[in-house]
């Protein structure tokens, strides 16, 4: 009696497996982007390699004191990443083969920090959701939930989070926080934005910016190259780059124009909407082995 | 049944192997506690460009990958109900009970927070394929454990009543326990290939392919039994014990379906995506693959294909650690070996902390296996010119 009410049992769950066959919301993927979110729009040919930008975020993220003065020129002699004590570095390149009139190539200078990705993959990837994309377009992250695995710094196509490796209990992820709190306020702004004394950060909505930038090509094509770096760029990001050459020649890294987590968000919601394939297969595998079951009964009997 | 699991209490424990195994876990123990007093800094070499090191492409990808011979002689002995392989499952269960709790131990130590390891049964994110893969090793480590208990229940049942009444009542309900052991293996072990799909920049594309988590589960199916002949083979000699030919050969047979069906996918994959004559360009990488598809899968599937190697203790055995060692290459090529980050200054390369950290816990399997077969009735093999 026991036996059949089993197996009355395995076959009901195999049955409410199978209907459950396929749901309809689970396909085409959608991007949870903000619709006009905070932004900034960095024009590299303003911008004078002065590292006020740096200071300013050293002092509104109380980071520690560098080794080298943020007056000091000589940090330029290699190539910079944003680290766990710099959320934000400039870095001078000489691509361009622009002289002046004694010779001297011309530099070019590249402020970088976090790129606050519409679709961060960096969001999609952490396991508790301690990094998170929030409304006002900041990629915000929220110590509390992080367990330190560092999947954030694996998906980020920027290599932007950094970490201290060298705090063995509590270690944090750190990157740019589009100084949250601060933009959070009305009329507040990002440190490095407002003490740029060039403007070559403009602070401001995403749209807006793209029409600046999309302008200040338009009335001067000898300045720029026709590209807005992260208008398209990993789906969009809410830091964006307006140049007199690609980006990729100033140290950015080839992207691709679709959001990073498209494919494994994809992936995960066909397979795994209301656990629909592991509960078939549950159903699948114990419907097998009861048969088998009986199978064994009726030969022993 | 013939031969009944049983306890081997008259083998001797202190081998040289185990002494080596005792001198590697203290090894271990000893960068760990540097790891926990100055940071993974100090004690490996990752960086910002390269998060993961060999505790994630080891002991953990790769040590999920070659536990599966518990899952995959489960489906065959519990859910097929061929009760010709009955004698490895208890092995093969305590390999990957091991194997498990060496991979959750892999991960404690790697995250930087490891106090904080529950966190992710509270703040769920479910975009997150690590999430998905964390939430069924957590399970699948728990339930391994409880489909042991019936084991360790037979030796200690008498002396700890609590054991015998709690494996009374899990009895009726055991087949919970085996089935969704298979279920949560097929997940994981896809949802590990899957990981790596959201670093499309720094994946070569020899092995980022949006079927890779496709090729996880099937090289996790191939690899289940030569695992199982492999630790069986390791077993039985150090034991001296039968060495169970006719069952171990028996299990080639499936070996070379599956495997067959592995190397099919990652050749036809390759070929469709263009990336096929890639494999011989020779540098590092394509070199990697190329040792991974042809000593790792090519070669002992030839070899399998002929009953001479199959029914040769000698040979049955290197066909099989050829396809372990081509999916932990495999493993190690996807993690490590195929990660370009654009900024990384210097190529990772393990510190010597961190591949004595991934030798301990080895060598701490090795021990316990030997621990658990000597108190435990785990294997049924007879003794080796015994009657069979």
């Amino acid at each position: 009696m026991k036996h059949i009410s089993r197996r009355e049992f395995l076959t009901s769950i195999g049955v409410a497996g199978t209907s459950m066959f396929l749901p309809k919301d689970s396909q085409a993927w959608k991007s949870r982007a903000p619709e006009n979110p905070f932004a900034c729009l960095v024009d590299v040919t303003r911008c004078i390699g002065c590292r006020k930008c740096e200071l300013a975020c050293n002092e509104a993220n109380n980071l520690p004191e560098p080794e080298k003065d943020f007056e000091d020129k000589t940090v330029f002699e290699e190539k910079r990443r944003p680290s766990d004590k710099a959320f934000t570095v400039v870095n001078r390149f000489f691509s361009n083969k622009k002289q002046d009139k004694e010779g001297n190539l011309l530099p070019t200078y590249v402020k970088i920090q976090c790129m606050h990705c519409q679709d961060p993959a960096c969001a999609s990837a952490c396991i508790t959701g301690a990094l998170s994309k929030q409304p006002n377009g900041a990629v915000y992250y929220d110590v509390k939930k992080c367990i330190g695995c560092r999947y954030c710094m694996v998906a980020c196509p920027f290599e932007i989070p950094a970490y201290e490796y060298f705090n063995p209990i509590t270690p944090r992820v750190r990157k740019c926080t589009f100084c949250f709190e601060r933009i959070s306020k009305k009329g507040g702004k990002p440190a490095c934005a407002s003490v740029c004394p060039t403007e070559a950060i403009t602070f401001g909505r995403r749209k807006d910016l793209l029409q600046i930038a999309k302008n200040r090509i338009k009335q001067d094509p000898g300045r720029y190259i026709d590209h807005i770096y992260g208008e398209k760029e990993v789906g969009g990001t809410c830091w964006l780059y307006i140049s007199d050459q690609p980006m990729e020649e100033l140290g950015f890294p080839s992207v691709p124009k679709r959001p990073i987590p498209k494919l494994t968000e994809t992936i995960q919601s066909t397979l795994f909407t209301y656990l629909w394939s592991p509960i078939v297969l549950f159903g699948v595998l114990s419907g097998i082995m009861a048969i088998n079951k009986h199978k064994e009964e009726g030969n022993e009997k | 049944m013939k031969n009944r699991p049983r306890p081997l209490l008259d083998t001797p424990f202190w081998t040289p192997g185990m002494l080596v195994a005792t001198g590697f876990m203290i090894a271990g123990i000893i960068v760990l506690a540097f790891r926990y007093t100055k940071g993974l800094g100090y004690t490996t070499n990752l960086s910002y460009s390269y998060p993961w090191g060999i505790w994630i492409a080891i002991d953990v990808a790769s040590g999920v990958a070659l536990a599966a011979g518990g899952f995959t002689t489960a489906f065959l002995a519990h859910i097929l109900g061929k009760k010709f392989y009955k004698p490895i499952t208890r092995p093969a269960l305590l390999t990957a009970a091991l194997g498990y709790t060496f991979v959750a131990l892999g991960v404690f130590v790697d995250i930087g927070r490891s106090w904080a390891i529950w966190k992710p049964i509270i703040f769920q994110n479910h975009t997150s394929v690590l999430f998905e893969v964390g939430m069924c090793v957590m399970t699948y480590l728990t339930v391994l454990w409880i489909e042991f208990l019936p084991v360790i229940a037979e030796r200690y049942g008498e002396k700890i009543s609590i054991l015998k009444s709690l494996n009374k009542g899990l009895d009726k309900f055991m087949w919970i326990f085996i089935v969704l052991g298979v279920v949560l293996s097929c997940m994981h072990q896809s949802s590990l290939g899957t990981l790596l799909l959201i670093a499309p920049t720094k994946l070569s594309s020899l092995w980022y392919t949006p079927i890779l988590p496709l090729l996880f589960l099937t090289s996790a199916f191939a690899v289940g039994y030569p695992m199982v002949i492999v630790e069986t083979t390791i077993a039985t000699s150090s034991l001296k014990l039968s060495s169970e030919m006719d069952i171990l050969s028996k299990l080639s047979r499936i070996v070379i379906i599956l495997l067959g069906i592995y190397i099919a996918l990652k050749l036809g994959d390759l070929i469709y995506r263009g990336k096929f004559w890639n494999i011989f360009d020779g540098t590092g990488q394509s070199n990697s693959l190329l040792i991974e598809i042809v000593f790792g899968a090519i070669v002992p599937w030839i070899m399998l294909l002929f009953d001479k190697v199959r029914n040769s203790r000698r040979l049955l055995f290197i066909a099989s650690l050829l396809i372990v060692l081509g999916v932990l290459l495999n493993r190690i090529n996807v993690f490590i070996v195929g990660f370009n980050p654009h900024f990384a200054k210097c190529t990772y390369y393990p510190s010597i902390g961190e591949i004595l950290v991934t030798c301990s816990f080895v060598s701490a399997i090795f021990f316990l296996y030997r621990v658990f077969v000597t108190f435990c009735p785990v294997i049924s093999a007879p003794k080796e010119g015994g009657r069979k």
